[in-house]
């Protein structure tokens, strides 16, 4: 356990001033920024929506840029950034030369990566609440402060991070495999348009795609309009996605164990 | 218990269908400098890499301090330390963030940073980005990481690649301070006899994989004994009248190499070889160095 806390923390401490790590945390920030920007001048054709409208519309317009293909894009480039870090320094050979379990090593890079969208998806969360109550300041007609949105943030957020699961864990394992950007990248991309395609066309296999499962879920929020009720968090997509992390989670620990440096 | 800190038996490695590591036994004694010589391509980093189980061994092949390296990995590389190729490093951090780093994971203060930041000559460039580094600032901070847990074990891979003539000596006699003072072990791997020579106790020739030499610094000394050479208008006769008073080691042409006893032998060949009517066209002693006789070693496979 300790091995497993040492090995995070160097993740923390050497990613800190990459480009990952601050695409976390300015993605959320930028693009709430914009939508914030985009609500203020609307705010006259706004103005007549309850409150619950207001933030369903508000979220759901995030959700739908975010979560149709920004994650899955952060989600592999995220991945991508946090193991080439150990290929552009040659530093795979000293990490395994190190008195620390492989397994730590292994599952300390993946829950960091985990640990980024959770984070991403979190200041999401907190962002949208802080610039909803901040439009309502400067636009005083825009009376967000009538509905309180946290439960709903919550569970939308919460269920568009568990989708994304099954997505970190392939593309953690093809940049196991392969050290350069342009397979891992290229499969990615290529995978989440045809997850676009296939959740839009409602394709009968597409529960079986996990670069489609935050398309899948984006679709089931817009479906509930803001109905809390009607949001199921724990759906097939999701078990899903939480099955295929967890299995291709264990196929990649025995191709590090089993990985050679050459 | 084995004085040995590092031994291999009769070790194999493949890379597919090519043997690179063939049947090698090194024994690297406790406190030693051992040099492990070869020209590029020998098999050296390779071996470096099985020590540390960066390549899997078939067990029972590798132990380190008497202990099999692939059921004692995690043991094993608490006593190790090691530099092997081109120094490991982030290059987005600066030199004193790479031993930050270090630190977090092996669990040792960070305060040892700055010791090893002036041990290495580094303190100056310690905030600078570590990709800004010069070869021989990258080769000095690998060699710092190497050394940041105190291991008992240095294997350092060509350490000296890249450095000028002042680092050179720096490492060299940080190297002798290291087995003297602090008694460490330290396998250290060259393509140059004479950098290793200078500093080794014991020296191992490989050469394709294999292990052509192993022995102390004088066994590998005595292996080049000083030889007379000849040159004479009758290389047969010379032969001939040499054959029971001296050892004859090869001939080629018109000379003649006979094994050197002392330089009173040398008048008294030359005496015998003139009074039984041989022109003696030119007689001296020859050792052969170090590096020709490593040539010579490497060459034989």
């Amino acid at each position: 356990m300790r091995s497993l806390f040492v090995s995070l923390n160097s993740e923390f401490y050497k990613s800190r001033k990459t480009l990952a790590f601050w695409s976390a945390i300015l993605l959320p920030l930028v693009i709430c920024v914009l939508m914030s920007w985009g609500f203020i001048n609307q705010a006259p054709k706004l103005a007549n929506d309850p409150a619950a409208i207001l933030w369903f519309r508000y979220i759901s317009a995030i959700l739908g840029v975010m979560g149709v293909l920004l994650l899955p894009v952060l989600v592999i480039y995220n991945t991508y950034a946090i193991t080439n870090m150990e290929y552009k320094g040659d530093t795979w050979k000293s990490l395994f030369s190190l008195p620390l379990p492989k397994l730590s090593i292994y599952t300390s890079k993946y829950i960091y990566i985990v640990f980024l969208t959770f984070v991403t998806m979190l200041l999401f969360a907190l962002f949208i609440i802080g610039s909803g109550h901040m439009i309502q300041a400067i636009k005083p007609e825009l009376e967000f402060s009538d509905y309180n949105p946290n439960t709903i943030i919550i569970k939308f957020f919460g269920k568009l991070f568990l989708s994304s699961i099954g997505i970190i864990s392939i593309q953690f394992l093809m940049n196991l495999i392969w050290s350069d950007f342009l397979k891992p990248f290229g499969i990615g991309f290529l995978m989440t348009i045809m997850g676009i395609i296939t959740a839009s066309v409602n394709w009968k296999y597409v529960d079986y795609l996990p670069y489609a499962y935050p398309n899948l879920t984006v679709t089931k929020i817009m479906a509930t309009k803001g109905d809390i009720n009607k949001m199921i968090v724990f759906d097939q997509g999701i078990y899903n996605s939480l099955i295929c992390g967890a299995v291709v989670f264990v196929i990649g620990y025995f191709i590090v164990a089993k990985k050679t440096i050459k | 218990m084995s004085n040995l800190a590092i031994e291999t038996v009769g070790l194999t490695y493949n890379f597919g269908d090519q043997t690179v590591v063939k049947n090698l036994s090194l024994q690297v004694p406790t406190g030693s400098i051992y040099g492990f010589l070869g020209p590029n391509g020998a098999g050296k980093t390779t071996t470096i890499k099985i020590l540390l189980n960066l390549l899997k061994s078939p067990s029972d092949q590798v132990f380190i301090f008497g202990k099999d390296i692939n059921t004692n990995r995690i043991a094993s590389l608490k006593r190790m330390g090691a530099l092997v190729e081109q120094p490991a490093i982030y290059t987005h951090l600066t030199g004193k963030e790479n031993l930050i780093n270090r630190c977090i994971l092996l669990g040792i203060n960070k305060s040892k940073c700055a010791e090893m930041l002036t041990l290495v000559g580094l303190t100056d460039a310690a905030h600078k980005k570590a990709g800004k580094y010069s070869l021989g600032m990258k080769q000095r901070l690998g060699i710092a990481l190497a050394l940041l847990s105190d291991p008992e074990l240095l294997l350092l891979d060509e350490p000296t690649n890249g450095l000028d003539p002042n680092g050179i000596i720096e490492i060299r006699n940080l190297m002798i301070d290291l087995t003297t003072k602090h008694q460490k072990t330290i396998l250290v791997s060259s393509h140059l006899l004479a950098e290793i020579e200078r500093t080794a106790t014991h020296v191992g020739i490989i050469n394709k994989g294999e292990l052509l030499f192993q022995g102390t610094i004088d066994d590998l000394h005595n292996l080049s004994k000083p030889t007379i050479k000849l040159e004479t208008d009758n290389p047969e006769k010379t032969a001939a009248l040499l054959a029971g008073v001296a050892e004859i080691i090869l001939q080629k042409g018109n000379v003649t190499t006979v094994a050197f006893k002392d330089k009173e032998e040398v008048a008294n060949i030359n005496t015998l070889l003139v009074k039984h009517g041989i022109k003696v066209f030119a007689i001296g002693t020859e050792r052969k160095d170090l590096e020709n006789l490593f040539l010579d070693i490497t060459s034989k496979n």
